[in-house]
């Protein structure tokens, strides 16, 4: 799911917002596992020197359907979101559909020195936040000069 | 002084002022309208529901857990606000609106005024 953003009474930099989302259409090189924008659940990814940090917007899911899986560096989320949209034959119309429904699957390769058996994930306000700890060996160390 | 200044004057929006528009479904039944609002990482109290005059105003903040010292590497939620807004029709009660927000999912239902509700209107045989 892509998060469009709004610039109210700016024609200005929803022009600009136009010309980033291209070149970054242009210019980033996709992933081999597809795009690396666009899918459900949104995510964002940061960084400390301990700890890998991921986070996965998905709103309204039961957190016990959800698979959080991490196999040979790569961290695969997975689940469905059933569909809010009445049946064909109901008595009802669809005036707007812009919410993600089905199954779904993102991967996000993690860095070298992420520790499988140190995965922590929490489920709060439709987000899920998988913190995945750095090995000791990687971080960063100060070398006294004797 | 002349009005062309206009043109060339800075954008006023405020970085504060910028957000995200979050995906929508609406669907409409014989008794009234139902919203679904997509809204991660919005905690219920930060959550802004408006009606005014005939517009409909859904904000919020989003609030994530981050560890100190963390630097973003990849954001697909990059803005820590939404903001969407929509006009509502005259057959619609905007006084009752109700809310329910769980885990991120905003379900709103708006229902139509009694005077709007549907109504079979007899044929006079004659």
């Amino acid at each position: 799911m892509f998060y469009r953003s709004v610039f109210p009474r700016d024609l200005l930099s929803e022009l600009d917002r136009l010309q980033r989302e291209m070149q970054q259409s242009y210019e980033f090189s996709p992933s081999i596992r597809g795009l690396a924008r666009g899918g459900f659940p949104a995510m964002n990814v940061g960084n400390t020197p301990h700890s890998v940090e991921i986070y996965a917007f998905a709103p309204g899911i039961d957190p016990a359907t959800i698979a959080v899986q991490l196999e040979k560096g790569v961290l695969t989320i997975a689940g469905e979101r059933a569909s809010v949209l009445p049946p064909r034959e109901a008595n009802a119309t669809v005036h707007i559909e812009e919410r993600f429904s089905g199954r779904f699957r993102r991967v996000v390769t993690l860095p070298d020195d992420a520790d499988p058996n140190a995965v922590s994930a929490k489920y709060r306000d439709g987000v899920l936040h998988v913190s995945v700890q750095r090995r000791q060996a990687a971080q960063p160390r100060r070398i006294s000069i004797e | 002084m002349n009005d062309n200044t206009n043109v060339t004057r800075k954008p006023d929006t405020a970085a504060s002022d910028m957000a995200l528009l979050p995906p929508v479904d609406v669907i409409e039944d014989a008794g009234g309208i139902t919203l679904y609002a997509d809204l991660p990482g919005v905690p219920k109290d930060k959550l802004n529901l408006l009606v005014e005059g005939d517009t409909l105003t859904i904000e919020g903040e989003v609030s994530l857990e981050a560890p100190e010292g963390m630097e973003s590497s990849h954001a697909e939620v990059s803005l820590p606000r939404y903001r969407r807004m929509f006009t509502l029709s005259k057959e619609l009660d905007a006084n009752k609106v109700s809310a329910e927000f769980n885990q991120g999912a905003l379900k709103l239902r708006i229902p139509k005024a009694d005077h709007a509700q549907p109504r079979r209107i007899e044929i006079a045989v004659m």
